[in-house]
């Protein structure tokens, strides 16, 4: 009674598609995970080459320090894992293991800054930020848009963001130096915490006041 | 429950473009079959039967007069025709008017009590002793050659009904283009299934019977205000024979504002559904071909999955919209506006992102096909955008309605 060949064919042509779309969806999902972990990589090689001009560092002079001292990829490269948070088609466990990298490059490069200010008396334009994903944080969704502007404002300012309940040995080593509650978000402006959402001002403000201080 | 989502999101996809894989296929089957009827109702008759026209009318004043001319020229012998028009029980002029074609040999007048449209028909075919009867809406016209197009079908003896292509007669406003293009698509649609012998409805406009279906089956039924879907149904499942004359069009008038319209579509949604619901003997059993295996399935999944996808569409585009707010009232738009540079990294590579974008361009080339046949030619109006942009978030508000009105058994008015 029912030509059953063209449902055959039909649901043949469909599967297909729908195969097709998968194994596409998958590999542009692979080849987005592979372009991250090759920025992870020149990162980690920036850090590196600054880290070994810093140690020269101890034998001349802090005139030496060009504009492109520290990498300058880190930003980008955070807007990436952060576009891939919402993106289904991507691995999660490579995800998990690109953002484990990603936090730790930002902690070495925080640790680089730091000596740098030190060593060479440089105003330090860095700011630490704690959000998290596990719990619902509106204000944490907001103080990235905040962040976002202030680093758009000011290029060379540097924003190391980590998520606070993320299972890396490094970032509860940094939540206990700074002594940071869990009421996100939270950052750390000249090493003094604040909590909840600020505003681009108020953060402006902050700096200026904690510079007078210094 | 996000798994579940996209599980829902994936199955509404699939079923999607099952249907449009195998519409085409069905098309690329039906293309020879087109061109050889074209040839053969261009032929002349040999034999013209007997057909009576039933006219049920219920305050049609302004229309009921073109509808009666229409008929009364079609170019058929005029011995051959008769015209049966019924006024039920209307509160304006239409008797009157009816009346005033009464000197008219070929024409009878009935007058009942309001009773509804299926009392109107079945009070007509009492008296009806022709070879055919059709019955024609007050609200529709038929072109000369219309009869023409549909009475060869008849000389095979296996079809018990041929229905019309039905047209949007002098769209004015956006919403009777939209129609327009709907309708459009209804005549391809109505093309495929009658090759498919899986015809579901014989619309008022002009479907023409064979009279003997009537008193083989018994006249029209209430059928939750759509008598012509349940007697459509009834032929099917006693596997009576309907096809479809793609050429033979009917023009009618179509609501031009959204309540009238919407009014109409939950009436034709909630009588599909409920009639599939009387019916549902009828559903998955190979006795009754494509329309109890695949046709009515699929109508009523894609009352729920359109709903689904829509919604799903909606909430995204809402919830984007408050990120942005969120993100405008956060920061405004202070920091210097440029371009960001494209990275193809930020574009959705998700699997649903691609079979959305194959189930738009399959629609749009059967939009195509079935403009091309509907028009004889394919011409890019505005129209055709405004269908794609707003239709789709027309259909699920009835389709909300008739879900609501079915579940808790509410009554659904005509007008």
């Amino acid at each position: 009674m029912v030509d059953s060949k063209k449902y055959f064919i039909a649901f043949g042509i469909t599967a297909v598609i729908f195969l097709t779309a998968i194994v596409v969806s998958n590999a542009l999902g692979a080849k987005k995970l592979e372009d991250v972990r090759a920025i992870e990589s020149r990162v980690a090689l920036d850090i590196l080459s600054s880290e070994t001009q810093f140690a020269l560092l101890e034998e001349t002079s802090c005139t030496d320090i060009g504009p492109g001292f520290l990498s300058q990829e880190l930003g980008p490269l955070g807007q990436k894992l952060n576009f891939a948070e919402n993106q289904t088609e991507l691995n999660v466990d490579d995800l998990e293991y690109l953002k484990r990298s990603y936090f730790l490059l930002e902690i070495k490069d925080y640790l680089l800054m730091k000596r740098l200010t030190e060593r060479c008396g440089i105003r330090p334009t860095f700011i630490l930020y704690f959000y998290s994903t596990e719990d619902k944080c509106e204000d944490c969704e907001k103080m990235g848009y905040v962040l976002t502007a202030l680093r758009e404002k000011y290029p060379d300012l540097r924003v190391y963001s980590f998520d606070y309940h993320f299972d890396v040995g490094a970032i509860k080593t940094l939540r206990s130096i700074y002594k940071i509650k869990p009421e996100l978000p939270a950052l750390v402006i000249n090493n003094k915490a604040y909590y909840g959402f600020k505003t681009i001002e108020e953060l402006e403000k902050i700096a200026t006041s904690t510079q007078k201080v210094r | 429950m996000p798994e579940i989502q996209t599980f829902i999101l994936y199955i509404s996809l699939f079923i999607s473009l099952f249907f449009e894989v195998f519409l085409l296929i069905t098309y690329l089957e039906v293309r020879e079959e087109l061109k050889v009827e074209e040839t053969n109702l261009g032929r002349a008759l040999k034999y013209f039967p007997t057909l009576t026209v039933i006219v049920p009318c219920y305050n049609e004043e302004k229309t009921a007069a073109m509808t009666i001319e229409s008929i009364l020229n079609l170019d058929y012998p005029k011995d051959k025709i008769s015209i049966i028009a019924v006024n039920d029980g209307s509160t304006d002029n239409t008797l009157e008017v009816l009346k005033s074609f009464e000197s008219n040999s070929q024409v009878r007048v009935l007058s009942k009590e309001n009773g509804g449209k299926h009392t109107a028909l079945n009070m007509a075919l009492e008296s009806v002793d022709t070879d055919l009867v059709g019955c024609l809406d007050a609200d529709s016209f038929v072109l000369p050659d219309t009869l023409k197009k549909i009475a060869p079908f008849f000389e095979d003896e296996a079809i018990m009904a041929v229905t019309p292509s039905i047209r949007v007669h002098e769209p004015g406003n956006i919403l009777q283009h939209i129609q327009r293009v709907e309708y459009n698509w209804g005549i391809f649609l109505r093309r495929m299934l009658s090759s498919l012998n899986a015809m579901y409805v014989t619309p008022g406009p002009f479907s023409i019977f064979r009279t003997r279906v009537f008193r083989d089956l018994g006249g029209y039924r209430a059928a939750h205000h759509t008598e012509d879907l349940e007697i459509a149904l009834r032929m099917q499942k006693n596997r009576y024979k309907l096809v479809n004359s793609h050429g033979a069009h009917v023009y009618t008038v179509t609501p031009s504002k959204f309540k009238p319209l919407f009014k109409q579509r939950v009436r034709w949604s909630y009588g599909f559904l409920n009639n599939v619901i009387d019916y549902r003997g009828m559903l998955f059993n190979r006795k009754y071909g494509h329309v109890g295996m695949f046709i009515l399935p699929l109508g009523t999944v894609s009352i729920f999955s359109t709903i689904y996808m829509v919604a799903h569409l909606v909430w995204r585009s809402i919830s984007h919209f408050f990120d942005t707010l969120v993100k405008f009232m956060t920061v405004g738009f202070n920091t210097s506006f440029h371009m960001p540079n494209f990275d193809w990294y930020f574009l959705n590579t998700g699997a649903v992102s691609f079979l959305t974008v194959t189930a738009i361009l399959f629609t749009i080339t059967i939009l195509y096909l079935a403009l091309k046949l509907a028009d004889g030619k394919f011409k890019l109006k505005k129209e055709i955008f405004y269908y794609l942009l707003i239709y789709p978030f027309m259909v699920p508000l009835w389709l909300l309605k008739v879900v609501f009105d079915t579940v808790f058994r509410r009554r659904v008015s005509w007008r």
